[in-house]
């Protein structure tokens, strides 16, 4: 029997948090540097290390695996101990996932400026970190699925089937897209070649985005917006249709990042037809979040948290349907390799990831640190517009800009030959360089309001940290 | 794709769409009793609970007109396997489409050229102006917006060519391409025979070199050189030979340079722009660097080194 008195694992829950506000800075302060790279070149310094095609794995890597990590860490160790009423299973494993996936952070952060990188795009780190990574992540998985099993309560919570199916597909992606011969300890050559080699990585990386990026923040998100809200989940029939039609339709998706190329027309064609059916399934998780609120929308007007929760999944909502139209072949064709996708990941990556893990992070520390909440409800509020105004302007900038480069680039004269040539579309760009450079640093700002706000909470005298397990509710059926 | 593997890709897209078809029917009808948002009656972490209401209708229709708009897509278009789709599209045949539309709907403006000579064409300003245009798209990016071209890069404004100025062979040039090899000649020649010849090379020039390393020089160029470049060191346009004597040096002609291209040899390529192109466009072109050689006068004269 469980003994009366065991309290939660939360010292690893507040390592996680706390990382996750500190990668966020870093990664975001990567990116806004080379976002200003790209309208002042010379900020490369003249050094290998700090130019763009180095700098920018390094920004997604750290922006998505350590800041995003970390972030997914954090809630779903909170939430799986939370929602099975038990403590997580084998604290030494859990604090390995910590130290292990630190290091792999920490490798990135070093070999990435290096130039050491298989080169595949989100996945550009070398077979001894890819190693690493895939320890790690099983660790993960075996404290993850050992606290579910020796769980308290009957039922699993809806949460934890996202946090599920993001554990064990990244585990199946990450290994399968990562396949390589060693040639030295630094370089490996993938076991995949040409046109193949391609779809693996698009499905790894589509993947990437359906399952890291989506499925593991709608996890957060069924915890957190019914918790902030204080409002049951709106419908559970909803929950079942779109986790299954989600996880099973995005796996299709990936061949969309690949019209137009040597990939065959049938599996560009099934890209594009799954990533339209995935407009439904996305949407079904942003109407159980919005629609949680119904009934507590007042709330929105004193808790600066909701406002960050609403927002994001507004804009889940927009980017699950702006990536459906983004694979339809003839929208692809005007799209494909301009700045609209930059506008179009942000949007996804900022406004949902980012603003979702925030609000998480605003919720979760006071409570890892035995306050009641944030030091200031006001820095969150400001944090809120900041990084609202930050996104919009990075995004709206970035669809103008890329419509323009798509329009340009196809431009003709009547004697068949371009009427722009490269130079001049990049010209043209340039103001919207600046404005998406502005919205990063108001991001930025954002994050360092943050960081304040966290060092006052965490550093407040007091605060009780342990907290004994609750008997589970009797079950009503 | 074989036929099983065909019928596999179609089994997997068809159990697919029909697993999530099937889930969204079998939860589309709310039991009575269900609408008023009562929750499951689970509960977790003292209050985190399940509403039991029915699934929103337009989220239902949404769902099921999408996955039907897909389906009436792969019928269509290329996607369940091996079937290729009624329309019988093609991203191959799309383009074809598109190259032959364009073709025809440009064909008049080349049509009004097609009796003319090259050097005639080269005279006429309308021609020219679509020469320019195709220059600056084509050819422009080694060239050089200014054709003057750059190292490694023939310059196109003097009246020295490669492969000669009869205007067919700049025909040939520009449809074709042209592979320029000369090896490298260090391990025949060691380093003392390749700076004997370099010396030879400035010498040619005029330029103030000792004299017996000179004609050991001479030497050695009478025994490899002479091939490809001629007795008197004038080039062979059949070959592409480059003249040696002419101060325009492609990779360069002070002695650095000068000692690489002959210890290691140089490769130079013009990829062939025919297909590309089509005949009608790469006249136009031969007859704009015609113009352009022409307007140089005496090239020797007009050329900087």
């Amino acid at each position: 029997m469980v003994q009366a008195c065991e309290i939660y694992n939360d010292r690893v829950v507040r390592q996680f948090a706390l990382m996750t506000v500190v990668w966020g800075v870093v990664g975001m302060a990567v990116g806004t540097l080379i976002a200003a790279q790209m309208l002042w070149p010379a900020l490369n310094l003249d050094l290998p290390w700090t130019s763009f095609g180095r700098l920018r794995p390094l920004h997604t890597n750290a922006v998505i695996f350590a800041f995003g990590g970390s972030a997914l860490f954090a809630s779903s160790y909170y939430c799986v101990q939370r929602t099975c009423h038990v403590r997580l299973y084998s604290d030494r494993l859990a604090a390995f996932t910590f130290w292990g996936w630190q290091l792999v952070i920490l490798l990135a952060a070093i070999t990435l400026p290096l130039g050491i990188t298989s080169s595949k795009e989100y996945a550009e780190l070398e077979w001894p970190i890819d190693i690493l990574i895939a320890v790690v992540w099983v660790a993960y998985a075996i404290v993850f699925f050992g606290t579910l099993v020796r769980r308290r309560v009957q039922h699993i919570y809806v949460a934890n089937w996202f946090f599920a199916a993001f554990i064990i597909t990244i585990a199946v992606l990450h290994i399968v897209n990562s396949l390589a011969v060693p040639v030295s300890l630094v370089k490996s050559y993938s076991v995949y070649a040409g046109t193949v080699d391609a779809m693996v990585q698009w499905w790894y990386g589509h993947n990437a985005v359906g399952f890291f990026l989506t499925a593991g923040f709608l996890g957060m998100m069924y915890y957190f917006v019914p918790k902030q809200a204080g409002r049951p989940v709106y419908s559970y029939r909803l929950s079942i249709v779109h986790f299954w039609a989600l996880i099973s339709i995005y796996m299709w998706a990936g061949p969309h990042h690949l019209h137009y190329t040597t990939l065959p027309d049938w599996a560009q064609s099934l890209g594009m037809v799954f990533s339209v059916m995935l407009i439904a399934p996305s949407w079904g998780g942003m109407i159980n979040g919005i629609m949680t609120l119904s009934g507590a929308w007042g709330k929105l007007r004193t808790d600066p948290i909701l406002k960050f929760l609403i927002v994001s999944l507004s804009f889940y909502g927009m980017s699950t349907f702006e990536g459906p139209m983004m694979s339809i072949r003839t929208v692809n064709a005007l799209s494909h390799y301009t700045d609209w996708t930059i506008g179009h990941v942000h949007s996804g990556a900022l406004g949902w990831v980012a603003m979702v893990s925030i609000a998480c992070m605003y919720i979760l520390i006071p409570r890892l640190y035995g306050r009641r909440e944030m030091h200031s409800i006001r820095a969150i509020d400001l944090h809120f517009w900041v990084m609202t105004i930050g996104i919009v302007l990075y995004v709206v900038s970035m669809w103008i800009a890329g419509v323009m480069q798509g329009l340009m680039w196809r431009a003709t004269n009547p004697d068949g030959t371009l009427t722009y040539s490269f130079i001049e579309s990049l010209i043209a760009t340039y103001p919207f360089y600046a404005i998406r450079l502005a919205g990063g640093l108001l991001i930025m700002a954002g994050m360092f309001i943050m960081v304040w706000n966290v060092w006052r909470t965490v550093g407040e005298p007091g605060g009780q940290t342990d907290v004994v397990i609750p008997a589970p509710a009797p079950q009503a059926a | 794709m074989t036929s099983g593997w065909g019928w596999f890709v179609v089994v997997l897209v068809l159990a697919n769409v029909a697993g999530a078809m099937w889930l969204l029917f079998a939860h589309s009808h709310a039991p009575a009793g269900e609408a008023g948002g009562e929750t499951t009656g689970h509960v977790w972490d003292g209050d985190l609970r399940d509403a039991n209401r029915p699934l929103p209708r337009w989220w239902f229709w949404l769902f099921v007109l999408s996955t039907a708009w897909g389906l009436f897509y792969l019928i269509l278009y290329p996607g369940l396997g091996g079937f290729p789709g009624v329309l019988r599209w093609s991203q191959e045949a799309q383009h074809a489409a598109e190259v032959r539309d364009a073709t025809e709907r440009q064909a008049p403006r080349y049509a009004r050229f097609a009796g003319m000579t090259l050097v005639d064409l080269s005279r006429e300003a309308d021609a020219m102006g679509e020469a320019r245009s195709l220059y600056a798209n084509n050819c422009a990016g080694c060239h050089g917006s200014d054709a003057r071209g750059a190292v490694g890069f023939p310059d196109l404004t003097d009246a020295e060519w490669l492969y000669g100025q009869e205007p067919d062979t700049l025909v040939a040039t520009i449809s074709e391409g042209r592979m320029g090899v000369m090896p490298g000649w260090e391990a025949a020649l060691g380093a003392d025979g390749v700076a004997q010849l370099v010396a030879f090379l400035q010498s040619l020039e005029g330029a103030d070199v000792d004299a017996a390393t000179a004609t050991a020089g001479r030497d050695h160029y009478a025994l490899f050189c002479v091939a490809c470049h001629g007795v008197d060191a004038r080039g062979n346009a059949a070959l592409g030979g480059p003249d040696l004597t002419n101060g325009i040096w492609l990779h360069g002609g002070d002695a650095a340079s000068l000692r690489v291209s002959i210890a290691a040899g140089r490769q130079n390529q013009m990829p062939p722009h025919g297909d590309l192109l089509g005949p009608d466009r790469v006249r136009l072109l031969a007859a704009y660097v015609l113009g352009l050689g022409a307007g140089a006068g005496d090239g020797r004269a007009a050329r900087g080194n």
